[in-house]
C-alpha cells in the first residue's frame, strides 16, 4: 500500500500531526508495537492530556468524561482492543451520543506475522459495520494527516465513535 | 446501613461543594436520582463498570470542578483496572467513592466476591492509590466526606435496594443537561 506521507515525515509522525491539527487535546492509549513511537510523541505534547489505561473498554468510559469535560478525546490502540470496548461503545458512546476517535493499528492483515493476530484482525471491518461505526482507511495518494482530521470531523457532528484502521503496510516505512 | 445511606450522604457532599457526580448503573442510578436530581448529576445507564473511568476521565479534564464517582462493588471488580489508572494519575479534585454491600444488587442480590472476602480497600491500596479511606456507617462516613475531597472511600453496606422509580430523562437528555456545566467554564 503506498501513502503520501506530508514531507518525509515517518507514518507515526503524520498522524500525530493529524491529531494536532484536528484538534485532539486528550488521548488514552494502549500500546501496539506499531504505536511504539506515536506514544512518546503524544506523551511528550504540552497541550495533550495523556492517559495511559489497561484496556481499552476502560479507555472508552475515561475518553467520555473527557468529551463532557469539554475535550476532544482520542484513544491509540490495536483493533484487538476492539473486542474489548464492545459494550462500552455501543451502551455509553452509541446511547448517549459521544464522539470518540479511535486511531487503530490494524493487526491481522496481509503480513502478519502473529498467527493469534488473524481472527480479530479479519474480524475487525465486520464488526465496525455492524455497529454502524464508521471507519477510514489509508489510501494511495491521500495525507494521513488529512485522514485523522475527516474522521474526528464526522465523529463530532455525528456524535459517535469513528475509527482510523492502519495496517501492517501504512508502518512498514518506519523500522 | 444501607446503601441509600450512602448516595444520602455523598449527594449531600456533592450538593455542598458544587461537585460533579457520576451515578452507576442500575438501581444505584434510580436512587440517586429519587433522592436528589441535580443538573451536576450524570446518570450511566449502561457500560457496568465505566463509572470510576468517566469520573476520571472528567477530573483530568476540568481540574477545575471538584469530581466525585458513587460505584459499587461489582462494577468495581468488573473493571479492577481503574484502580491502578486512578492511582497512577492520582487526580486532587477526585474521589471514588465505592459503595461496598456484596452483592449484585440490580440483578437480584447474587453475592460478589466482596462478600467472600474480596478486600477493596486492600486492592485500592495495593494498586497504589495513597489516600484510601474507609467508612461503616452514615457517621463516620459523614465525618471522612467532611475532609476529603480526593482518593477512595469504600463504604460497607448492607445488601438492599429502595424502590426508587426509573428514570424519565432519556440518555441524550440526561448528557445534554449534564454537559451544560461539566463542559462550561467554571465562573
Amino acid at each position: 500500500m503506498e501513502t503520501s506521507l506530508s514531507g518525509a515525515m515517518t507514518p507515526s509522525e503524520s498522524v500525530f500531526k493529524g491529531i494536532k491539527d484536528a484538534g485532539i487535546d486528550f488521548i488514552v492509549s494502549v500500546p501496539c508495537a506499531n504505536l511504539k513511537e506515536l506514544i512518546p510523541m503524544v506523551d511528550a505534547a504540552p497541550d495533550i492530556i495523556h492517559v495511559p489505561v489497561t484496556r481499552e473498554e476502560e479507555g472508552v468510559g475515561i475518553c467520555a468524561g473527557a468529551y463532557m469535560g469539554g475535550k476532544k478525546p482520542a484513544m491509540l490502540m490495536q483493533n484487538s482492543g476492539l473486542g474489548n470496548s464492545i459494550n462500552a461503545l455501543a451502551s455509553l458512546d452509541i446511547l448517549y451520543g459521544i464522539p470518540l476517535l479511535m486511531i487503530m493499528s490494524h493487526r491481522g492483515v496481509e503480513g502478519e506475522p502473529i498467527v493469534a493476530q488473524v481472527p480479530m484482525g479479519e474480524l475487525t471491518p465486520k464488526l465496525l459495520d455492524t455497529m454502524d461505526i464508521p471507519y477510514f482507511l489509508p489510501q494511495s495518494g491521500t495525507d494521513p494527516a488529512e485522514l485523522i482530521i475527516r474522521a474526528w470531523k464526522v465523529a463530532s457532528e455525528e456524535k459517535k465513535p469513528v475509527a482510523v484502521l492502519l495496517p501492517i503496510p501504512f508502518w512498514r516505512t518506519q523500522s | 446501613m444501607k446503601r441509600i445511606d450512602a448516595i444520602n450522604e455523598v449527594a449531600e457532599k456533592a450538593k455542598e461543594t458544587g461537585a460533579l457526580l457520576i451515578g452507576n448503573i442500575g438501581i444505584p442510578c434510580k436512587e440517586l436520582h429519587n433522592v436528589c436530581d441535580m443538573q451536576a448529576n450524570f446518570y450511566m445507564l449502561g457500560s457496568m463498570g465505566l463509572a470510576s473511568s468517566i469520573g476520571l476521565g472528567l477530573a483530568l479534564s476540568r481540574p477545575d470542578k471538584k469530581v466525585i464517582t458513587i460505584e459499587g462493588d461489582g462494577s468495581i471488580l468488573m473493571n479492577m483496572g481503574t484502580l491502578a489508572t486512578i492511582a497512577s494519575q492520582e487526580p486532587g479534585n477526585y474521589l471514588l467513592v465505592i459503595i461496598d454491600n456484596g452483592a449484585y444488587g440490580s440483578t437480584g442480590n447474587q453475592p460478589t466476591a466482596t462478600s467472600k472476602g474480596t478486600d477493596l480497600a486492600a486492592v485500592a491500596k495495593g494498586a497504589g492509590n495513597k489516600r484510601v479511606y474507609e467508612a461503616d456507617t452514615p457517621d463516620n462516613l459523614r465525618e471522612i466526606l467532611r475532609f476529603v475531597d480526593a482518593g477512595v472511600i469504600v463504604v460497607k453496606a448492607d445488601p438492599g435496594n429502595t424502590d426508587a422509580p426509573v428514570i424519565e430523562m432519556t440518555p441524550k437528555e440526561i448528557l445534554e443537561r449534564f454537559m451544560d456545566i461539566s463542559s462550561q467554564p467554571s465562573r
